[in-house]
């Protein structure tokens, strides 16, 4: 198994500890990560609202290059996997764009293409190597961990990345109980966290946020397990204001499910980024005396 | 003068509009034309479903619903005038749930790029400044530089909230998540060949000078 990695901006930065976690876990599991060569900026959200044609155009040199290389393309940045695919189902279903953005792109040298998938890891890490295949490698329990399970807009709609459904998916509270955590129900798993607009209007964002991680604590859950940077981010800040002196509540860890995977199948915390987390990881992941995976 | 059932003006709309108005109509319309399904806006119900499902909608000064209500009535300049199109997160879930498969994230897209091309923005909102801020980040580097982005918009915007806000900048830095150099990607002299090439096929926006004839227009007209 062989995939072109699209990091994403965010992967260098703010994420830094996804792109660590992902590599470990696709290492652990025997698929092949090869970055792609001078990626550049998918073309967010924010490109659109400036210059529509300019926006597919920049997302379309990253297809363009993909297709050179040949493998499904894995974009673990929920927006970023968003941004590639509707690029992709534009392309197809306009022509005039098509022509306009191959006439941009033949500038550098490049043909259009846009027939490589762009896949989320969660949805690769599900289907093409199985939950069976994940707990068979696991080395470590993780049965201390309770995870709200939150998978954030955009890997659901409207591109739905696992086939599960849209408004109550279930396939990581499937794969974190067969590696024996204990997920708690999280009925906002699919509300938005308020994505950039914690930069433009941080009062609205820190109330979607402070509604999900209160149905979180509610809930009991120990740590919130996320599928995307910006998510974790914006979850992660709402930390600062939670040290657990004067009444406020303890700080509650937000973890990428990669992280979660990694601890399971037995990587270090310094391997799976763990300290690049705003609140301290209290669980511990002890060895497991016998299972599958010691075979 | 045109006749009040020009179709332009939509099916709905009780009065005259104004020249402006009929403008950024037809500057709107020719936008959204190019996207499949958000051209389908004449199909909504108005059963508030997006209004309903949309996360953000208690901090919105006209709901999803409103803003679509607002266009057909021919009030497109109050569209552009409110907070709502630039506090759309983009979850999709309006988009997802709509009956009328109405892709009213797109369609609240086109409304943010016509207010960028004509310079019309709620006063005293310096929102759109991070969408710009942001495509200079891009253009420059091709790829997002964090660091910089959210210096350049603070200093451009308002430069008191980087200090309110130096602790979370600070978290992060501390936690190595924030490098302090921006990387640049090799082919950037191809990148920006590709941007001025593609930034050819957008549609040019003229400005055209406001007269707002309100009480003839839109809901002013039907005694709101």
């Amino acid at each position: 198994m062989k995939y072109t990695y699209y990091p994403g901006c965010s992967l260098h930065a703010t994420g830094v500890a996804y792109d660590m976690s992902m590599r470990a876990v696709f290492g652990k599991l025997g698929a092949e990560l090869v970055e792609l060569e001078d990626w550049n900026c998918c073309g967010a959200t924010a490109y659109t609202s400036i210059k529509e044609t300019v926006a597919y155009a920049i997302s379309a040199r990253n297809l363009a290059l993909a297709e050179k290389a040949g493998n499904d393309v894995v974009a673990p940045c929920s927006a970023c996997y968003y941004v590639l695919n509707r690029t992709r189902r534009s392309l197809a279903e306009q022509p005039e764009l098509r022509e306009h953005v191959g006439a941009a792109l033949a500038e550098a040298g490049l043909q259009i293409g846009f027939d490589t998938p762009v896949r989320h890891p969660l949805e690769v890490l599900l289907s093409d190597v199985g939950i069976d295949r994940i707990v068979a490698a696991q080395t470590h329990s993780i049965a201390g961990f309770r995870p709200a399970c939150y998978y954030g807009c955009q890997i659901v709609r409207p591109f739905a990345a696992v086939d599960d459904d849209p408004e109550l998916p279930m396939a990581m509270e499937r794969l974190f109980c067969a590696l024996g955590a204990a997920p708690v129900d999280f009925p906002p798993k699919v509300r938005c966290c308020g994505g950039m607009l914690v930069a433009t209007f941080p009062e609205v964002a820190q109330e979607l946020c402070r509604e999900l991680t209160g149905w979180a604590r509610e809930r009991r859950a120990n740590c919130i397990v996320t599928v995307c940077p910006l998510c974790q981010a914006n979850l992660d800040l709402m930390n600062l204001d939670c040290s657990g002196k004067d009444g406020s509540p303890g700080p509650l860890p937000v973890l990428y499910f990669t992280q979660l995977i990694g601890l399971a199948l037995g990587c270090s915390p310094r391997e799976v980024g763990l300290r690049h987390g705003l609140a301290p990881m209290p669980m511990e992941t002890p060895p497991l005396p016998v299972g599958p995976g010691r075979t | 003068m045109r006749s009040r059932f020009d179709p332009l003006a939509g099916a709905v709309a009780p009065g005259m509009l104004s020249r402006s108005e009929r403008d950024l109509r037809q500057a709107f319309l020719a936008d959204i034309d190019r996207i499949p399904g958000a051209g389908r806006l004449q199909q909504c119900i108005q059963c508030g479903i997006c209004t309903a499902s949309c996360p953000v909608s208690f901090a919105m000064d006209l709901t999803p619903r409103q803003v679509i209500a607002m266009f057909r009535a021919g009030a497109i300049e109050d569209v552009l005038e409110s907070r709502t199109i630039w506090l759309c997160a983009s979850c999709y879930q309006c988009t997802m749930r709509c009956p009328a498969d109405i892709r009213i994230t797109e369609l609240l897209y086109a409304f943010k790029r016509l207010a960028i091309g004509r310079g019309m923005f709620p006063p005293k909102f310096p929102v759109h400044v991070f969408a710009e801020t942001f495509a200079e980040m891009v253009n420059r580097y091709g790829r997002n530089y964090e660091v910089g982005l959210i210096l350049r918009y603070f200093i451009r915007t308002h430069p008191l909230g980087l200090i309110r806000r130096r602790r979370d900048g600070f978290a992060l830095w501390r936690h190595g998540r924030l490098p302090i150099r921006p990387t640049r990607i090799k082919a950037i002299g191809d990148f920006r060949k590709i941007i001025a090439k593609a930034e050819t096929f957008d549609l040019p926006q003229e400005q055209v000078g406001r007269e707002k004839v309100t009480d003839t227009v839109g809901y002013a007209a039907i005694g709101r």
